[in-house]
């Protein structure tokens, strides 16, 4: 009896897993079946699930009228150089605030974390007359720039919390080993916070990577990442539903493998500080 | 050599003193356990004297020369700590070959040590494991590798055995003390188990609240407790305390018996009462005896005497063996 119930319990939970995951990803899905079909049968109602005349079109005409390739390198530079700029700093500050904290560290984290509690669009005039007169307008530079800035809060807090999981009592006896602090660092710290730095990244790299309001805002063309790119086929001619998905889908690819082959890592990462 | 010298070493952390004044002389090759009750200040001491923590007062000497300004990798010092603290993703080789490394050894002459470090601690086999495929025991004694290996002046132990389970703690406080014999470094040790600072120890330092309250072999600590607090500390079942007439008879304020010093019989002319609780531990016997206005007194006694709770009971101290104390708790000695 009591197997039966746990049974039905393990059915039913399983149901339930696979419903909430197929409704977090119902979008996307909806997403890469709408970049196949017409543009007719894009906005068709009721619309077709699987039963349209599924075409290539839309990705051939994405690929003639803008340079996805143009768009994916700025991608890739930006969101991978914001990412490793933001994570220089952050290693360093996260570190001295896990370890040698003063009675202001927390103040300090929280004031960090505050620059990310007001909506960017409230300084979008002050950057943007400050990006115009140093010439930062449409530059990969400028973008890295302001990506980095603007994830710096989120990176120095996941690492901070990474840190401060490691035992000090590791240190202190990397530091009665006769380890001085480079070495410690090198020897000790970053290989015990190599699940921690690699889920950072991962995260940071993400977020620049899917990034709008600045890129969409700072960019136009030479420096415009992918989410531009996007951007471009929701133009004052109409919405190009179809063509919009291909853009679309083509513009999360990559990020999507990335995210795939490093889920383990990924979820190991996030729930190191949950368990231990 | 490992002489360590304290010399009115204080501590605190702003306003609270932990460690208030500790002198101290601890000879080479000595075992020397720190032991008191938890937030007495061993730890810090011990911590004072590895390095890990600064003194606000004093100095601490390691053969002579002051060490306070020298950072703990200099002080020629290692040290065993309580969560082990072993790197997780080194193998037992890298663990113990660490410290080797950082000072700078050449490679086979570390290889060497490390494996003769292991071969003296049973880790030969497990070598190229990492931390967390070993036991409890396994990670103890590669803590202890890593130590031995940079053949320090001195050995710190911090309640190194508290995680293991209770077979495992005497079997691996027997290693322990037999090591430190063996390689003759001087040892500290801190515990809040007077039974390992008993069994373990040349030399114990009795603390409580940042104060040394008692330091000597554990016999004269057991045999002439300076104090209140010392007599209460060591020994197991805890010493009886009585105060009153019974002590004033004695010449003192209060008067302490411990439990294997108490006669008991079941008719004397003891003191009188009735036994609440007997705890039978098969070679000897504990009893708690409710004497009225004296309270309740421990008593042991070898073997058994078919005593049960309720049965009128007499106790009558050992003469020789009554310790006496004044009206600050201090031993008075005739």
């Amino acid at each position: 009896m009591a197997r039966m119930v746990t049974t039905q319990r393990k059915v039913i939970s399983t149901v339930a897993a696979w419903l909430a995951g197929f409704l977090i990803f119902f979008p996307i899905l909806w997403m890469v079946l709408a970049s196949f079909k017409t543009e007719l049968e894009a906005f068709a109602i009721p619309p077709s699930f699987l039963f349209f005349h599924w075409t290539l079109e839309n990705y051939i005409t994405v690929q003639e009228r803008s340079d996805y390739v143009h768009h994916a390198v700025n991608s890739i530079i930006i969101a991978g150089g914001s990412t490793l700029i933001a994570m220089l700093i952050a290693i360093p500050a996260a570190w001295s605030m896990a370890f040698s904290p003063t009675r202001r560290t927390k103040d300090t984290l929280l004031w960090m974390l505050s620059t990310k509690m007001m909506p960017p669009v409230g300084v979008l005039v002050p950057i943007y007359l400050i990006y115009r007169n140093f010439g930062l307008l449409d530059t990969r530079a400028g973008l890295i720039f302001i990506l980095c800035l603007g994830n710096l809060p989120i990176v120095i807090w996941m690492l901070f919390t990474y840190f401060k999981e490691i035992p000090k009592d590791i240190l202190e006896a990397a530091r009665m080993d006769g380890a001085t602090i480079g070495r410690e660092l090198v020897y000790v710290l970053t290989p015990m916070a190599v699940p921690g730095l690699a889920s950072t990244l991962l995260l940071n790299l993400i977020l620049a990577w899917n990034e709008a309001f600045w890129t969409l805002n700072l960019s136009t063309l030479e420096a415009a990442p992918l989410t531009v790119f996007i951007a471009s086929y929701s133009s004052p001619e109409g919405l190009f539903w179809a063509k919009l998905s291909a853009a679309s889908t083509l513009a999360i690819a990559p990020i999507l493998v990335l995210g795939w082959f490093s889920q383990r890592q990924l979820v190991r990462g996030l729930t190191f500080g949950a368990v231990k | 050599m490992g002489q360590i010298t304290l010399q009115g070493v204080e501590k605190s952390f702003g306003p609270v003193h932990i460690i208030k004044g500790a002198d101290l002389d601890i000879a080479d090759g000595s075992f020397v356990v720190f032991v008191g009750p938890s937030g007495c200040g061993k730890t810090t001491l011990l911590r004072l004297i590895a390095g890990l923590e600064d003194v606000t007062g004093g100095a601490i000497l390691i053969d002579g020369r002051n060490v306070v300004d020298v950072p703990p990798a200099k002080r020629g010092l290692s040290m065993v700590f309580q969560s082990y603290a072993l790197y997780p993703h080194m193998s037992v080789r890298g663990n113990i070959a660490f410290g080797l490394k950082m000072a700078g050894l050449p490679k086979d002459e570390i290889n060497r040590k490390v494996e003769r470090a292991a071969a003296t601690l049973n880790l030969t086999p497990y070598l190229d494991r990492k931390p967390r495929e070993l036991s409890g025991g396994q990670r103890q004694r590669v803590a202890i590798g890593r130590a031995i290996v940079r053949e320090p002046k001195a050995f710190l132990f911090d309640e190194p055995l508290s995680n293991l389970d209770a077979a495992l703690r005497v079997q691996m406080r027997l290693e322990v003390t037999r090591l430190q014999k063996q390689l003759g470094t001087t040892a500290i040790y801190v515990t809040h188990d007077q039974v390992e600072a008993m069994t373990m120890a040349d030399k114990i330092v009795v603390l409580n609240g940042g104060k040394i309250e008692q330091y000597g072999s554990p016999l004269e600590l057991y045999e002439r407790p300076a104090n209140l607090f010392v007599a209460g500390f060591i020994g197991s079942p805890k010493m009886n305390f009585v105060t009153g007439e019974q002590a004033k008879e004695h010449g003192a304020a209060t008067i302490g018996v411990r439990p294997e010093h108490l006669k008991v019989e079941r008719d004397g002319q003891g003191w009188q009462g009735t036994v609440a609780v007997a705890e039978h531990l098969g070679s000897d016997t504990f009893l708690y005896v409710d004497t009225g206005p004296l309270g309740t007194l421990t008593a042991r006694y070898v073997g058994e005497l078919g005593l049960s709770p309720g049965d009128q009971v007499s106790l009558t101290p050992e003469p020789s063996r009554i310790h006496r104390f004044d009206d600050s708790g201090n031993s008075i000695r005739a």
